[in-house]
């Protein structure tokens, strides 16, 4: 559909992606510098000018098993590392949020008011370091002038109607929103009928009747089972402002863990209707655009050799392992899968330039080369 | 005195809908003792047949195939019953184009591509808002603003395009033709897009434009057509009734606290007063249908949800 849609759910994941290993970062107690260290390259990684001109470029929406790719490689991109299940519970954690702020926006426009918040954001995170700033504040610029501004409000619904296609099925439940009861525990989201009622809306219950001549002949007021509130003041669109709607903020802090219920989510599981239904036949073209886009992901490499660490998600190991072991199969992240026999260049192609933005040069516990562990990776199922 | 509606067994469907406009067609066959509903999620439509007396339902799924299947899937935007007076046909608009069946999804009759360009542009491209015209036209619109007029023999797969109408400048979201019943009716057809912008158009060999009744900066995403009278309904939340010929404004009902996504009336009903409100809890609606002509029951259909809501008159 939209052609637009990419960048917004690249920059909104990927805030929530900021949002939650910062977190975690924390509550896990990692060195300050190396956190930082973390949050920089990662940063680094999703505002680098020639990924972002792949990302930018209007294109239909990545299958899910594309967009999970990228963000495996993206969480990868420092010294931190994460396990299966960790990565799977982190990005189930970002979809849903994301899924969750698409829904309650008041108008589709306002989703560019949340993709703001997570820029904001981000911007906060890097304000320490003027090079990543500047690119930053370069995207931001980008998105205001070039790409939505002239989009009108249909326009908008389309992009919206794009991402609710995208999420369309997926129920996890989030603890944090469970708690919050923003989220039923059927997995679907709670959507109030009372507050002010988005910009440009009037309250719903009135009646006017015309005459030919423009005169208003009687009004009439119905109760519309609601109760709603006058609008509040439209957020800004500009590079800095109130972006009035609070959707898209950071709503993790330390004492506000993350977790998320595998259980009661497989009812509707048999309805998991993808949207690439066709399969091997898709992994070619795939494979081409992950290549181009992957292409311009370069990542500073570190110098020293200081070797990594590991994120969990969860609160102990043994609840990792847990998590992953009893993860339903039909939440399972599909990563693009290679037909190592055929389309040897393309795989050879691949597995360069994913070697290329490695990891640091931390000895790998098997004696195989980095392209072989990502190509195996890929490989997956 | 206003009759209440309380909720009926619902209609479960194979997949849930998705979040597209009017997402919710349906077709009563009176000798048959059925009615049909149709809903779309993504690239696939859910038809069920649902009899009258409740007891028997039968399903069926159609995707939307086109030539080159090796590229992505294409996404369907709407599915709706046009009802000629010799045939009844399923009109599926997509991505990739214009897709005609029987009205039972069994056969396809006729296949018209758009023009996709080869690299995707920032506009997106795709077909979108039904109706059928008077004895023989299908109209369907464009994301150009293009509104394509379709001619349908009585029986048969010899359906042309006989005319592109182009007035409007921004995406088509809905069409809707005059469904009164009425033939002295000089308005056929409502075409609605994403600026508010209103064509009036009255069909024949020649489509001819009566009247444009400009937006005011903001979607009308549903439409209908009922004894001249255009109805529409706004991403404000509004519902607006112009007098179709003239442009009048003839009323102005604050109806929603969000972007209406679908809009139904029933013709032989005659009203224009608030009858009766209900909340389908942490529900976006997406599509909503009388199921008849007096307006006895009617049924919606939600974002993710797998069910056919329906309310009939106690």
């Amino acid at each position: 559909m939209s052609t637009r849609t990419l960048p917004l759910l690249f920059i909104n994941l990927g805030g929530e992606m900021l949002y939650i290993l910062d977190q975690r970062l924390r509550a896990q107690n990692i060195p300050a510098d190396k956190a930082k260290k973390v949050m920089n390259d990662i940063i680094t990684t999703m505002f680098n000018k020639k990924f972002l001109e792949e990302l930018f470029k209007p294109q239909e929406l990545y299958s899910k098993k594309a967009l999970r790719t990228v963000f495996d490689r993206l969480a990868h991109a420092s010294i931190m590392r994460l396990n299966q299940a960790s990565m799977d519970k982190l990005y189930d954690l970002m979809t849903m949020a994301f899924k969750y702020q698409v829904l309650l926006c008041p108008r589709p426009k306002d989703i560019l008011l949340v993709s703001f918040n997570h820029m904001d954001a981000i911007r906060d995170f890097v304000k320490d370091t003027p090079g990543i700033l500047s690119q930053v504040d370069e995207t931001n610029k980008q998105l205001i002038e070039v790409i939505y501004t002239p989009l009108s409000g249909g326009e908008f619904q389309l992009i919206r109607q794009t991402l609710l296609i995208f999420f369309q099925d997926m129920h996890i439940r989030v603890s944090i929103f469970l708690k919050d009861k923003v989220q039923n525990s059927n997995g679907r989201f709670v959507l109030p009928t009372s507050g002010p009622v988005p910009y440009g809306t009037h309250i719903p219950g009135l009646i006017r009747i015309f005459s030919c001549s423009g005169e208003e002949l009687r009004r009439m007021q119905f109760r519309d089972g609601g109760n709603y509130s006058a609008t509040l003041r439209e957020g800004s669109f500009e590079m800095y402002g109130d972006r009035v709607i609070k959707l898209g903020t950071n709503m993790y802090s330390v004492s506000r863990p993350v977790e998320t219920h595998m259980s009661g989510t497989s009812k509707n599981s048999s309805q998991h209707t993808k949207v690439n239904t066709t399969p091997n036949p898709l992994a070619k073209e795939e494979l081409n655009l992950l290549a181009r886009l992957m292409g311009g992901l370069e990542v500073q490499k570190s110098t020293n050799t200081d070797s990594g660490f590991r994120v969990n998600l969860f609160a102990t190991d043994e609840e990792e392992e847990e998590a992953l072991i009893s993860r339903p199969d039909e939440l399972s992240y599909e990563v693009i899968s290679i037909q190592a026999t055929k389309d040897k260049q393309t795989n050879a192609a691949l597995a360069k330039i994913m070697g290329e933005f490695g990891e640091t040069s931390e000895p790998a516990p098997s004696s195989s080369s980095k392209g072989d562990d990502l190509l195996a990776m890929m490989d997956g199922l | 005195m206003s009759k209440m509606y309380h909720k009926e067994k619902s209609i479960q469907l194979k997949s849930s809908a998705s979040a597209l406009y009017n997402n919710l067609s349906v077709l009563r066959i009176a000798p048959r003792c059925i009615t049909y509903f149709t809903v779309v999620h993504a690239n696939v439509v859910n038809m069920v047949s649902a009899s009258w007396d409740g007891l028997n339902y039968s399903h069926r799924q159609l995707q939307s195939k086109e030539g080159n299947v090796a590229t992505s899937s294409s996404l369907i935007m709407q599915a709706a019953w046009c009802v000629l007076p010799s045939r009844d046909l399923l009109v599926l608009t997509s991505q990739k184009g214009i897709q005609m069946y029987e009205s039972d999804g069994s056969i396809m009759v006729y296949w018209h591509a758009l023009d996709t360009p080869e690299t995707p542009t920032a506009k997106a491209v795709f077909a979108r808002g039904i109706a059928a015209v008077r004895e023989k036209y299908i109209c369907v619109g464009v994301s150009s603003g293009s509104v394509l007029v379709f001619d349908v023999p009585s029986k048969g797969s010899n359906i042309t395009l006989s005319e592109v109408l182009e007035e409007h400048k921004e995406a088509i979201t809905d069409m809707a033709s005059e469904c009164s019943g009425n033939l002295e009716c000089i308005a056929d057809l409502v075409s609605a897009d994403d600026s508010g912008l209103l064509c009036v158009w009255k069909s024949g060999e020649d489509f001819q434009l009566l009247n444009k009744i400009p937006g005011f900066d903001t979607s009308c995403s549903s439409v209908k057509l009922w004894k001249g009278t255009v109805i529409a309904g706004y991403g404000t939340g509004q519902i607006r009734l112009y007098e179709g010929v003239t442009g009048i404004l003839l009323a102005e009902v604050n109806a929603h606290a969000r972007w209406i996504y679908s809009l139904d009336i029933a013709p032989f009903t005659g009203l224009i007063e608030h009858m009766y409100n209900e909340c389908v809890t942490d529900t976006q609606i997406c599509g909503a249908r009388f199921c008849d002509g007096d307006g006895y029951a009617f049924a919606v259909t939600g974002y993710d949800l797998s069910e056919i809501i329906r309310y009939t008159q106690a």
